[in-house]
Formats: structure tokens, C-alpha cells, sequence
């Protein structure tokens, strides 16, 4: 006779005694109004604090009374895990608040100034006092430094990529790899300064008769130092993903290697790259840090990316939010909001070719 | 141009089409062309291999390309460098201990001192403030969500990281600095005999603005990392803990929790490293101060980078050089952050793919 039979000897197995007793819903209420009332009493009544203090009390009120109402009806343990989880969900609810605060601040405030004189006219000629205005000169910045640094940093990146993978072995490719992954946490700031002292002060004075100057093409530069490691690291992991007998069956027809990498690697891991390049381009898109040093920011349009001050749209939404003028804020939020969009898109556009993409982990 | 498929045995087939006139003849064949030496395990079919074809080409412009890579963290040392010693030679205080910054006097005087604390305070508050929060929301995703609810709040996540920070910035100073300062108001009547929560005031653009809203933009990538962490944790371990009759929490604790420790801390690092390097948030939300004060409410607070993005625009030769200097020492601080958290992340070799 086994041990459980003796023990279930004469107890009828019913669902309720088979399954641990687990805290009603109704409790779990109950002790959420609780909680709410004895902390509104105590804060509203002392008058140490508004509503927000009452919820802060409140849930602290509540995770504790929670505890002490699970661990008298489901035991100690039940009661740590279902406190926890409580906790987990606060955090999320919490953390989502300011995210959801910003998206909704970005978006009441950005369409203030959404209109064609904005898209359609720079900064030039306008005062303090002016309630026009506009980003087309930051947009035309943004558009053609992201460009070029993107025109530089994707064959590099991925030409880094491919030596990673198909040729690299020992010492040297780990290093490469290792600072690879050191280089993404570079700040852009540092980035900035580099150009600032290897092309704005050391190179660009050769063109310009011993002067320094200021360009576009600096921040690409500097936008390119900071997309670099993205690009290899995604393209990296792609090319890793490209199935071995690929590889194999090309070299087997006697194909070689550089042009099975070319014609058959590569292609295979195209949609994967095309990403990693699209959200390395979303994130140089919003760098702010290295154009303020090196192009300058400019308040006229500026075609010309090799010559003269020019803008970006980070920038022109850093130096609006500077600006004393009271038109200045509104301009600042529709270029943010411009900005934003324009990330998001690159973003999402990136992450719906990934999910199309066959390779996968 | 010398293209010479070194492993060729029929080049007109396996070539698709691109041979051209430097070994048709010899490749189809099968007969190896004259050489001195004896080709590697070819069985004598191998072509010659001449002294430059476009593999060695192909591979000499992708190694090129791969060590770029270590040129450019080189160069940005030296270059840095090259810069920084003229105003650190002009500098008339001692770099490292001096607060304050007047770089672009005829006598310059200017330190690290302030700023490097700033730059620790604010990154240090907001991994106190991000990290649970972000380990939290990790654990829900990973680990309580359901799938239909896990799947797209991962990718908000992940989309949060791509908003430029200077929208952030933007934000905490117009939308956040209000409740910030009547909070600070608050915590310094009831807790003002704390030397933190000290001071007469004026409150609002302090430490604690820029420490949260740095908070908020560590936030979605310590979460997007560790959740990826968490979510390789063995199948197998957790079903072991759950057989067990570990409640979740419980199977969280002893399986999850160590497998991800590792990858964790690196998560925690990386995210470290962008606070550290922030710029134009903090430039947006700090009072900018030059002194070392722990008093977290105060206007005040400083950082390297946003020293850098606040004061360039005013900056002569030697102020220029100064900059360049405070930021050589953001970029050492940086890179050993960074390193330590990669080496870290290398040690377990499992994480190595995902945590990028």
C-alpha cells in the first residue's frame, strides 16, 4: 500500500482538496480598495502630499497587505511570488507612463507648427520676433549627411563584415571583433571631437587656404565613425546565419571565394543587411552631438555639403529649444516630431524586412 | 586583371559566364599550366596560382576594411591627444583637480574635477532608477507576458531606443522640469535635514531632472538586452525548477536570474556607457554648475558632454583644445566601461550573438 493511498485513505478527492487554496479575486480587490482609502486618509488627512503621493502610499499599501492576505491563505511562498509578480507589472505601468508622456507631448505639441511654411522655408531672415520660419535647410542637412556617411560607412561595414566571417581567423580577427563591439559604445560626442580635430582643424584648412571650416561632410565623417560598428555587427550575425552547404555547393562547382561571397553569400543575407543598415541610418539620423561640432548649424539652406555651416534637424531642434524667442519652442517640437517620424519610419520599415527575412536564428 | 579561380577545376562552368582571357585554356583542360611549384592537394588539375588575383585582391580590401575598425579607435586617441596637450600645457591649474572652467581667458584655468563628478552622479542616478525597472519589465516580457502582449511591447521597446535623445532632452525640460521641481519642493520640506534633499533653492533643473530623464533613455536598452538574456535561459532549467514545485517567482530566482547574471551585468555596463556619453540631454536639463556638490534638487549639475555641446560654441583655440581634452577623458572612461562590459559578455561565449 503505497503512501499516498494510506494518506488519501477516507478523504473524498474533490477539486477542492486536491488543489492548493488559492487567494479570491474578491480579497485581491478588497485589499486594492483598502489600501487606496487608508492611504488617501492618511495623506489627504495629514496633508503631507497631493494625489500622486496617495498613489505612491497606496501601492505600497497595497503590495504589503497583498503579502500578508496571500501568505494567510496560500502559504508564505505563494505569497513572495504573487508580490512579485504585482511588483513586475507596477514597474512595467510605471515605466510606460513618461514613454507614453513624451509620445503624446511630441505629438499635441509637433502639430502646432505642421504646416507647408515649415517644410518649405529655412531660418534665414527670421528674428526673434518672427512667428514663421521653418526646417527645410535641416532637412535638406539631415538628408544629405545621412547620406553620405551611409554612401561611406555600408561598403566598409560590410566589407569589415565579410573579412569577420569568411576570412578572418586567430589574434587579429578577435580583436577586430572585440573593439568592433567597443566602438558601438563610443559616444557620439567623442566622435564629434574626433572630427573636429582630424578634418575641421587638421585637413580642411588644405582646401581653404589655412582656415578651418565647417561642413557637411565633416558630420557625415563623424555620423560615419558611429554607424561603422552597427553596420558590421549586423551584417556580421547575418553572414554567420548563411547556411555552410551554400558555401559548400558553390565552391564544389568550383566558384571562388570571393565570388561565392559576392554571388551567393551576400544575396542570401541582403534582407538581414539591408536592416541592420536602415536602423544604424535611423540612429545616425538623430545624432545631435557631432553636427553641432563640426557643421556648425546654419540658418540659411545649404546645398553644398562640402562648404560652409550646415544644418541638421537634431540640431535645429537643440538650437530652437535654446532660443529666446517665443516662436522658437513650437518650432522646436514640429521639427522633433519631424525627426521622430522619420527614425520611426526608417525603424519599423527595418524591423518589417526583418520579419520577411528567411535566415533566422 | 589576373582572375584566377585558384580552385577551379572547370572554369567555364563553375565561373558563371565572367572568365576571361588569362587561363581559358589552361583551366578547362584539366592540365595544369607549367608550375615550380607543386600546387596544395589539387591533384595537379589547379591552375597556377599567379602572385595577384582578385581573391587576394578581394581579401586584401576586406581586411582592409576590417581593420579600419582598430585605425579609427587608434586614430581618435591620437588625434585627440594631438589636440589636447597645447591647452593642457597653457592650462595654469592642475587638470585633474581644478572645478572650475575658464579655458578661454588669457591665463586659462580649467579642470576635469566638477565635470567628471557630474558626469558619474547624474549616470549613477539614473542606473539606480532605470535598472530594476528595466530588469522588471525584462522579467515581464520574457518570462509573464503572454506571447500576443509580449511580442509587440518588445518591439515599442525596441523603438524607444531609436528616438534621438535630443527629443528626450527636449521633453524633460519642458514636460518634466515642473513636476520635478514641486517634488523637489516637496522632498526638501519634509526631508530637507537630509544633505541631499538640502538647499534654499531655486529647485527644478537639477541633478535628479537629468539623472531621470537619462534614465529614461538607458531604460529601453538595458531592458531590450536583458530580455534577450532572459529569454535563452534552458528550457530545461526552468521546467526542472516548475517540476520541482518552485512557484514562478521562485524558478525566476534560481534558474533565470543566474543563468542571465552575466549578461546582465554587461547589459547594465553598456547602458552605463550611454549615460556616460550623453550629451545633449543633459545639456538641455542640467543647471549647469561648476562644483561638486552631492545635493541632488538644486539647480545645478554639470556633465563632460554636455560641458562640451554648452560651452564649444564660445570656445577659442585653447578652449577648443581644453574641450578636447575633458573629452579624451570621457572617451577613457567610456572605453573601459565598454570593455570591461565586452569582456564580460565574452566570457560566456552563449551570449556573445545576442547581446550585441
Amino acid at each position: 500500500m503505497s503512501l499516498l493511498e494510506r494518506e488519501a485513505a477516507g478523504v473524498a478527492m474533490t477539486p477542492d482538496n486536491i488543489r492548493t487554496k488559492q487567494l479570491p479575486l474578491v480579497v485581491n480587490l478588497g485589499v486594492a480598495l483598502a489600501a487606496i482609502v487608508l492611504s488617501a486618509v492618511i495623506v489627504l488627512g495629514t496633508g503631507v502630499g497631493n494625489w500622486v503621493l496617495v498613489a505612491v502610499v497606496a501601492v505600497v499599501f497595497y503590495l504589503v497587505g497583498l503579502y500578508f492576505a496571500a501568505s494567510r491563505v496560500e502559504g508564505r511562498r505563494a505569497a513572495k511570488n504573487r508580490t512579485m509578480q504585482s511588483l513586475i507589472y507596477t514597474a512595467c505601468i510605471l515605466a510606460i507612463l513618461p514613454l507614453a508622456s513624451v509620445v503624446w507631448t511630441l505629438v499635441s505639441k509637433g502639430v502646432e507648427r505642421l504646416d507647408g511654411t515649415f517644410f518649405g522655408s529655412s531660418m534665414n531672415n527670421i528674428s526673434a520676433r518672427d512667428p514663421g520660419g521653418g526646417a527645410y535647410h535641416a532637412i535638406v542637412g539631415t538628408l544629405e549627411q545621412v547620406g553620405i556617411a551611409a554612401l561611406i560607412a555600408v561598403p566598409l561595414g560590410v566589407l569589415g563584415a565579410i573579412y569577420l566571417v569568411e576570412y578572418g581567423r586567430g589574434r587579429f580577427a578577435g580583436t577586430v571583433r572585440f573593439f568592433v563591439d567597443v566602438m558601438t559604445g563610443i559616444p557620439s560626442i567623442v566622435a564629434g571631437l574626433f572630427i573636429l580635430s582630424f578634418w575641421v582643424l587638421i585637413v580642411s584648412p588644405w582646401f581653404n587656404d589655412g582656415n578651418p571650416r565647417f561642413s557637411g561632410f565633416a558630420a557625415s565623417l563623424a555620423l560615419t565613425v558611429l554607424m561603422l560598428p552597427t553596420i558590421v555587427r549586423s551584417t556580421e550575425e547575418m553572414l554567420r546565419l548563411v547556411p555552410g552547404p551554400l558555401r559548400e555547393g558553390s565552391y564544389a562547382l568550383g566558384v571562388p571565394q570571393w565570388k561565392t561571397i559576392l554571388k551567393v553569400v551576400l544575396p542570401t543575407a541582403l534582407p538581414g543587411i539591408v536592416t541592420g543598415v536602415m536602423l544604424a541610418i535611423a540612429r545616425a539620423a538623430g545624432e545631435t552631438a557631432p553636427v553641432l561640432l563640426v557643421a556648425g548649424g546654419a540658418a540659411a539652406i545649404n546645398f553644398d555639403p562640402f562648404a560652409g555651416n550646415q544644418q541638421s534637424l537634431a540640431l535645429f531642434v537643440y538650437q530652437q529649444a535654446g532660443d529666446a524667442s517665443r516662436y522658437a519652442p513650437a518650432r522646436a517640437w514640429t521639427a522633433a516630431l519631424t525627426l521622430v517620424a522619420l527614425v520611426l519610419v526608417l525603424t519599423i520599415a527595418a524591423k518589417l524586412l526583418a520579419r520577411r527575412n528567411k535566415l533566422s536564428r | 586583371m589576373g582572375d584566377n579561380p585558384s580552385r577551379s577545376v572547370n572554369a567555364t562552368a563553375g565561373d558563371l559566364g565572367v572568365t576571361n582571357n588569362g587561363h581559358a585554356q589552361g583551366a578547362g583542360s584539366g592540365m595544369s599550366p607549367s608550375s615550380f611549384e607543386p600546387p596544395l592537394g589539387g591533384g595537379g588539375a589547379l591552375p597556377k596560382k599567379t602572385r595577384f588575383s582578385m581573391e587576394t585582391g578581394f581579401r586584401g580590401l576586406s581586411t582592409a576594411a576590417g581593420s579600419m575598425v582598430l585605425v579609427i579607435i587608434v586614430a581618435i586617441a591620437v588625434f585627440l591627444v594631438s589636440k589636447a596637450v597645447p591647452a593642457l600645457q597653457d592650462n595654469t591649474a592642475n587638470f585633474l583637480t581644478e572645478k572650475t572652467w575658464f579655458p578661454n581667458d588669457t591665463e586659462p584655468v580649467f579642470g576635469i574635477a566638477a565635470l567628471a563628478f557630474g558626469t558619474l552622479l547624474s549616470s549613477v542616478i539614473a542606473l539606480i532608477i532605470a535598472v530594476p525597472i528595466a530588469l522588471a519589465i525584462a522579467l515581464f516580457l520574457s518570462h509573464y507576458a503572454p506571447k500576443r502582449l509580449a511580442t509587440p511591447l518588445g518591439f515599442v521597446i525596441d523603438l524607444l531606443a531609436a528616438v534621438p535623445s535630443v527629443v528626450f532632452g527636449l521633453w524633460g525640460r519642458d514636460v518634466l522640469q515642473q513636476p520635478v521641481r514641486e517634488f523637489s519642493v516637496w522632498l526638501n520640506h519634509y526631508f530637507g535635514w537630509l544633505p541631499i534633499f538640502g538647499g534654499e533653492g531655486p529647485f527644478g533643473q537639477s541633478i535628479m531632472l537629468g539623472g531621470l530623464v537619462l534614465a529614461i533613455m538607458v531604460l529601453p536598452i538595458v531592458t531590450s538586452l536583458s530580455r534577450e538574456v532572459f529569454q535563452q535561459t534552458p528550457g530545461m532549467n526552468e521546467e526542472a525548477a516548475l517540476a520541482l514545485g518552485a512557484t514562478r517567482w521562485e524558478m525566476i530566482r534560481t534558474a533565470v536570474v543566474p543563468y542571465g547574471k552575466p549578461g546582465v551585468i554587461a547589459a547594465v555596463m553598456l547602458g552605463l556607457g550611454r549615460a556616460l556619453g550623453e550629451t545633449i540631454a543633459l545639456a538641455l536639463t542640467l543647471g549647469i554648475t561648476f562644483n561638486i556638490s552631492f545635493n541632488l534638487i538644486q539647480n545645478g549639475g554639470n556633465s563632460i558632454a554636455a560641458n562640451i555641446a554648452n560651452t564649444f560654441g564660445e570656445a577659442n583655440s585653447t578652449g577648443r583644445g581644453a574641450l578636447i581634452a575633458s573629452g579624451l577623458v570621457l572617451f577613457a572612461i567610456t572605453l573601459v566601461v565598454n570593455m570591461t562590459a565586452r569582456a564580460i559578455i565574452y566570457r560566456r561565449r552563449e551570449f556573445r550573438d545576442s547581446a550585441a
